[in-house]
């Protein structure tokens, strides 16, 4: 059984995990994440685009506010940008650190953050199949 | 519009002093760019002044004399000198003074800032994922403007050597010993590309200027250096800032680059006429970035630049010149403040071993700082 989400209305599992955006109704603007705020309207954003930048954490980041401990690093971060819709930054899985690359095709997926009492599930981003040489 | 003067200048040390608050070294630095005026105190007209995190600058009348003088607490981040150079240049133009100061200091503690999502109005999910992390945004940044014009590791590590080098001429530096090219290249990575002598580190250090109408400047025999433009931008939509969860698809400029356009503007020179320029250098990448973005250079040229040295202290436009932030350490609040005091000791060629060996007539000065705000100094002789 999946740990429970990090947040509310940051993503849904079900029937296809989809990262929630917010369109404005006037502007047609889309943001992430979803905004609380009625002049958005929730769209599910597309689930698959390309490697716009990334970087290899290799220090713990502070804790508060990181729920991870000392033993999850390195981990890598990207964004990804998402055609038709924005760029969105996301924790990287699933992937070899020199197998990076820009423009690389990304698909979602979802990554466990926190210790293994306490764990939460976070949306992540992994090469697209056939795309990069697991680790 | 009158001109204003900076007719003197002084620095406490950047690095780490022990026992010794931010406040003092704020005060230290103040009652150093009085002496070198040869004013008092209770000569100055006005005062902005700010630190980061290391309290509020206009408590430093308990120390200095309370002249009942306006005294404004300047916080833009990184920016805050900038911002206060800005305030106070703005006084004196407006008629209001003929004499005043401008400090900044700061002291942080060792180690990456640790800042809270919900002070960046952001979710705390955010933070709990590991992306509320500054030098995240830094390399990811560069990363792809690596990948966009080509620049390679090696230039990274070619600015980090030469900061170094500069840094060891520099009295108020805090690194002080050369590091050899392969040394900073193969050290740990800290967010790739970068490794860790390609970032500064948060610092202590204070720095003041007195600032002078033309007419009091001329009275007081100090007309040296001269400020022919002060600008100071926040960012245009469509810029790439740190702790963005997202970005939209159409990608802006920079408040580098706006405020780079408006400070030429003012001063009446183009990026060809300058002699020396100090570019914030928050990691090495930066530097190069903001090469292009201060228009100096076409992006991409940077990597020969750097290869043909055109950026060391005997090269056709010198940049950071102390050392920079790699060198010095950045504690926020006195970091913009330090590039404009690089600048007066270069125009009035008392920079010693570390002096840009030709005339120097035009010097500029550029700081960015979180979450997208810039200011840009070119002084002149």
């Amino acid at each position: 059984m999946s740990p429970i989400p990090i947040a509310a209305n940051l993503f849904v599992t079900e029937p296809a995990l989809r990262l929630l955006g917010g369109r404005h109704r006037d502007t047609g603007r889309i943001v992430f994440p979803l905004p609380d705020d009625p002049v958005f309207e929730t769209i599910e954003l597309p689930p698959r685009g390309t490697l716009w930048s990334f970087t290899i954490q290799r220090f713990a980041p502070k804790s508060p506010p990181y729920r991870g401990g000392g033993a999850s690093i390195p981990f890598a971060v990207g964004y990804v940008e998402l055609a038709g819709a924005l760029i969105v930054e996301s924790r990287l899985t699933d992937v070899a650190f020199d197998g990076l690359s820009v423009g690389m095709p990304m698909e979602l997926t979802t990554v466990n953050v926190g210790d293994a009492t306490d764990e939460r599930q976070a949306y992540a981003f992994k090469p697209a199949a056939g795309a990069g040489s697991a680790p | 519009m009158t001109d204003v003067y900076i007719v003197g200048i002084g620095i406490h040390p950047f690095g780490r002093t022990a026992n010794r608050s931010g406040l003092a070294q704020g005060e230290f630095a103040i009652r150093a760019a009085l002496a070198d005026a040869g004013l008092e105190w209770r000569d100055m007209q006005f005062a902005f002044g700010g630190s980061d995190a290391a309290g509020k600058a206009d408590t430093l009348v308990t120390q200095l004399g309370e002249t009942t003088l306006p005294f404004v607490n300047v916080l833009n981040g990184c920016a805050t000198g900038g911002a206060a150079l800005y305030g106070g240049c703005g006084a004196i133009r407006s008629g209001d003074a003929d004499l005043g100061v401008v400090v900044g200091f700061d002291k942080h503690p060792r180690g990456a800032f640790d800042p809270m999502p919900q002070d960046w109005g952001l979710p705390a999910w955010y933070g709990e994922v590991g992306m509320m992390v500054t030098t995240q945004f830094f390399a990811m940044k560069l990363r792809r403007y690596m990948d966009l014009y080509g620049i390679t590791s090696t230039a990274l590590a070619r600015v980090a050597e030469k900061a170094y080098a500069n840094g060891t001429h520099a009295p108020h530096a805090w690194r002080r010993t050369p590091i050899d090219l392969d040394t900073i290249l193969n050290a740990p990575m800290v967010n790739d590309p970068l490794t860790k002598y390609m970032f500064c580190s948060p610092g202590e250090g204070g720095v003041a200027l007195i600032l002078a109408s033309a007419k009091k400047a001329r009275e007081l025999g100090r007309t040296a250096v001269r400020v022919k433009a002060v600008s100071m931008r926040t960012r245009p939509k469509g810029s790439f800032e740190v702790f963005a969860p997202s970005l939209a698809l159409e990608r802006g400029a920079s408040a580098t680059t706006i405020a780079s356009r408006a400070a030429f503007e003012m001063a009446g020179v183009g990026p060809g006429d300058i002699d020396v320029a100090q570019l914030q250098d928050t990691e090495s990448g930066a530097e190069i970035m903001h090469m292009a973005e201060n228009g100096f250079c076409a992006d991409g040229d940077q990597e020969r630049w750097l290869v043909e040295g055109r950026t060391r202290l005997d090269g056709e436009l010198p940049i950071n010149t102390d050392g920079g932030c790699l060198a010095c350490g950045e504690p926020i609040g006195a970091s913009g403040l330090r590039q404009v005091y690089e600048n007066a000791v270069q125009l009035r060629g008392e920079g010693g071993a570390r002096q840009v060996p030709r005339a120097v007539r035009n010097a500029y000065s550029h700081v960015y700082g979180a979450p997208g705000v810039s200011a840009v100094v070119i002084l002149q002789c």
